[in-house]
């Protein structure tokens, strides 16, 4: 009797889930590369979400002083930056140091119809949400065949 | 202090339609242990004191939160980094540490845990005597 290989089919599934967790933590996306995008890894994470309203871009920047961030809007190229400082603990050993140190600058190019008149941003928890009106779209008109 | 990896600890058998909530987010971490014990500094944006919650079971101590963020209704997605809301990682910790003494806290999504040592396994400075 084999030890530890009875079961066949659970021990593919194993692998079957570990492939599709790390690709999806670290592979293809879904969405084209924005050609300002930084790839994968960049400082901060951020996702973008769009109604017929507003489009709303979430950065995920945990522990950062929102007076040291820096967001600019020039047409609908969204620019933030900012630091998060990490003070190294004098006197400790240190065994993982994964969070970010240092300067951020992130680009997000917006759908073209924002407003950068209307933009609002908060901070909570962490997240950056910022909120960019987007200009009335003419409402669609009714074209009647002759 | 080692690190128990996410996958080990799922269960066996699981049906496809839990993979949903088992894609978890693994928060950035620094670990720095000093005279006086362990602190973790965990990168946990989006969770707020009541979607928090850190745990020691036996040795293991778990990190885990859920990450809300307002959204609006109707809302399409352009773009997205991060494409799961639950946060979770684990560590065991070593009997040298204060299990029952663990502190925690939470600030601008950035969580703050510090786990003493046993004041009896702390190093101390043995006194010379002369005589």
């Amino acid at each position: 009797m084999l030890s530890g290989f009875t079961d066949f089919g659970g021990l593919f599934d194993e692998f079957r889930r570990l492939e599709q967790d790390l690709t999806g933590f670290l592979g293809r996306s879904a969405w084209p590369s924005e050609i300002r995008s930084l790839g994968r890894g960049a400082y901060p994470p951020l996702n973008v979400g769009a109604t017929p309203e507003k489009v709303d871009v979430y950065l995920f920047a945990a522990g950062v002083d929102p007076k040291s961030i820096e967001l600019t809007i020039h047409r609908n190229l969204l620019t933030v930056s900012g630091q998060r400082r990490v003070e190294a603990e004098q006197n400790a050993e240190y065994y993982r140091r994964e969070r970010f140190d240092g300067e951020f600058r992130r680009a997000i190019t917006l759908p073209e119809d924002v407003d950068p008149d209307r933009v609002e941003a908060r901070y909570r928890d962490g997240v950056l949400q910022v909120s960019v009106q987007r200009r009335e779209a003419a409402r669609p008109r009714q074209i009647s065949v002759q | 202090m080692a690190e128990t990896e996410s996958v080990a600890t799922r269960a066996q058998s699981e049906p496809a339609e839990q993979r949903q909530e088992a894609l978890m987010l693994r928060p950035a971490v620094d670990i720095y242990e000093d005279d006086n014990g362990i602190t973790v500094l965990a990168d946990m944006p989006g969770v707020s004191r009541e979607r928090l919650n850190v745990q020691v079971d036996k040795n293991n101590l778990v990190i885990e939160g859920d990450a809300q963020i307002d959204m609006p209704a109707g809302i399409n997605a352009l773009y997205a980094d991060i494409r799961a809301t639950h946060y979770y990682r684990s560590f065991t910790l070593s009997s040298e540490l204060q299990h029952d003494q663990i502190d925690a806290h939470l600030k601008d999504g950035l969580l703050t845990v510090r786990i003493p040592k046993r004041a009896e396994l702390k190093p101390r400075k043995v006194e010379i005597r002369t005589s």
